[in-house]
């Protein structure tokens, strides 16, 4: 990895960020293949079967191919990243995600230089995952990053919280955490890696384009249709909690060079 | 049937609005003692909505309830009926003070959010039906009473969209409300007297 533990480069936006207890960020889940309700899958992932398990990379890469978990864990630098987590909902938390950086896997399987975008999948077993009974969502979740987007030191791919393994209903056993971006990107239970030249296709995109962009950059000056993102509750401040304003890129600034003369309002 | 009905005319209706006073007290002070899991302001706010939007449909279903099982709940309908408004007026009172949390930001959301627009409207449609739900109103407005508390059809009809229309995603149980209410309100219809061709080619 290029940056450090805590206090490293990538580290800037989070300083003095408290995390939130282990409690609230493992029950306090969206994650619908377990079903809708926040403690769904608190309540459902443990059905989920996490090993063995491999991510099938492919498309523009130079050896795409099946790499299990322990072939990923041995070649990659683990480290801790504490993240704000901004939820489109406009809640949000504070993380300690242990992971490695997205590019250093991308390097592992070589990106060609074709390659434009990143698309990731999320698991699909009917018979580990109840919410896939309901059509919810078009199954399998997918979602997907420009190729800058994902190489940002920023960017990790998460395989424990507080130093222990990821819990089921918080995406085990590796999910993708991309800070600045609302915490729907950061999709879980990845099995897929696909390197394109075209931007693909994202889940919430597609159940419904005018309210989920490909970008969903974290950004208080562009509400959902149906609620403002100006400001957010963070959790775990208990029933009185005062709500506090939404920074742009979730306060990570050190991204905004990525969308330089881009319209966030129309890229939203 | 009967016995049913002659043990429901032994409980008090006030006993509901006890009950649901207490309901709304202790789910209250289960959030500020963090009973109600990592986002106690949105639990509340959900609960008490979703409570009060049970008894919209309670309350709808009581005269089909009498028409088609014999079942006689008409003397609770009232306490139902003024009970539901708390419970709305309690939603309302979570989300505007405890999660949006400003005055400006109510409005704001009241007029540019659509399915906050539609929930506003049905709260709005309960004030004169709670105003009005006394012996003296009944008397003093007559046949106007009646023909004022069929604003009920709206309001549920109303807090159904809101409820589907917050969800995100295709979600069942709003929809399960929404058909719940619009069923009940079918029942009311007189089908027969608005398609006489219809009903004269089956008879």
């Amino acid at each position: 990895g290029i940056a450090g533990g805590i206090g490293g480069r990538a580290m800037a936006a989070s300083d003095a960020l408290e995390p939130n207890d282990y409690g609230d960020i493992t029950t306090y889940n969206n994650y619908y293949e377990f079903g809708t309700g926040k403690g769904d899958p608190a309540k459902n992932a443990h059905m989920l079967t996490t090993k063995p398990w491999s991510i099938k990379i492919d498309g523009l890469v130079d050896k795409p191919g099946d790499y299990s978990m322990e072939q990923i864990a041995e070649a990659m630098t683990m480290e801790e990243r504490i993240y704000r987590f901004r939820c489109v909902e406009a809640w949000s938390m504070v993380v300690p995600w242990n992971g490695f950086e997205l590019a250093d896997l991308l390097d592992m399987a070589g990106v060609q230089s074709g390659a434009k975008f990143v698309a990731f999948e999320t698991a699909m077993r009917p018979e580990e995952m109840p919410g896939l009974r309901y059509p919810v969502l078009d199954w399998p979740y997918v979602e997907g990053l420009r190729l800058d987007e994902a190489r940002h030191p920023l960017t990790i791919m998460a395989t424990g919280i507080y130093g222990k393994p990821i819990p089921n209903q918080n995406g085990a056993p590796i999910r993708l955490v991309v800070p600045w971006k609302y915490g729907f990107k950061s999709i879980k239970s990845i099995v897929r890696i696909t390197l394109t030249d075209t931007q693909p296709p994202t889940s919430w995109n597609k159940a419904n384009a005018g309210e989920y962009g490909f970008y969903s950059n974290v950004n208080p000056t562009v509400d959902h249709p149906r609620w403002s993102q100006a400001s957010e509750r963070r959790i775990g401040g208990g029933l009185f909690a005062a709500r506090q304003d939404t920074l742009m890129f979730n306060g990570y600034d050190e991204v905004a060079s990525l969308y330089d003369g881009m319209d966030l309002a129309k890229n939203y | 049937m009967d016995r049913i009905n002659s043990a429901l005319r032994r409980v008090p209706p006030w006993l509901i609005y006890v009950v649901a006073a207490a309901w709304a007290a202790w789910m209250f002070w289960r959030g500020v003692t963090g009973d109600l899991g990592a986002d106690p302001v949105k639990a509340l706010e959900h609960t008490y909505g979703e409570r009060a939007l049970q008894l919209v449909v309670l309350g709808l279903a009581i005269t089909p309830l009498r028409r088609f099982a014999g079942l006689n709940l008409i003397r609770f309908r009232r306490a139902i009926g003024v009970t539901t408004f708390f419970l709305v007026l309690a939603h309302f009172t979570v989300w505007a003070v405890l999660d949006v949390q400003s005055l400006a930001r109510v409005w704001a959301d009241i007029v540019k959010r659509p399915y906050i627009t539609v929930g506003m409207a049905a709260l709005a449609l309960l004030i004169p039906l709670a105003v009005t739900s006394n012996n003296w109103s009944v008397r003093r407005l007559g046949p106007k009473w009646r023909k004022l508390h069929k604003l009920t059809y709206p309001m549920a009809v109303l807090a159904a969209v809101h409820y589907v229309w917050l969800a995100k995603g295709f979600q069942i149980e709003p929809l399960v409300y929404l058909a719940l209410i619009v069923g009940l309100l079918a029942l009311r219809v007189k089908w027969s007297g608005l398609l006489p061709g219809l009903a004269r080619r089956s008879a």
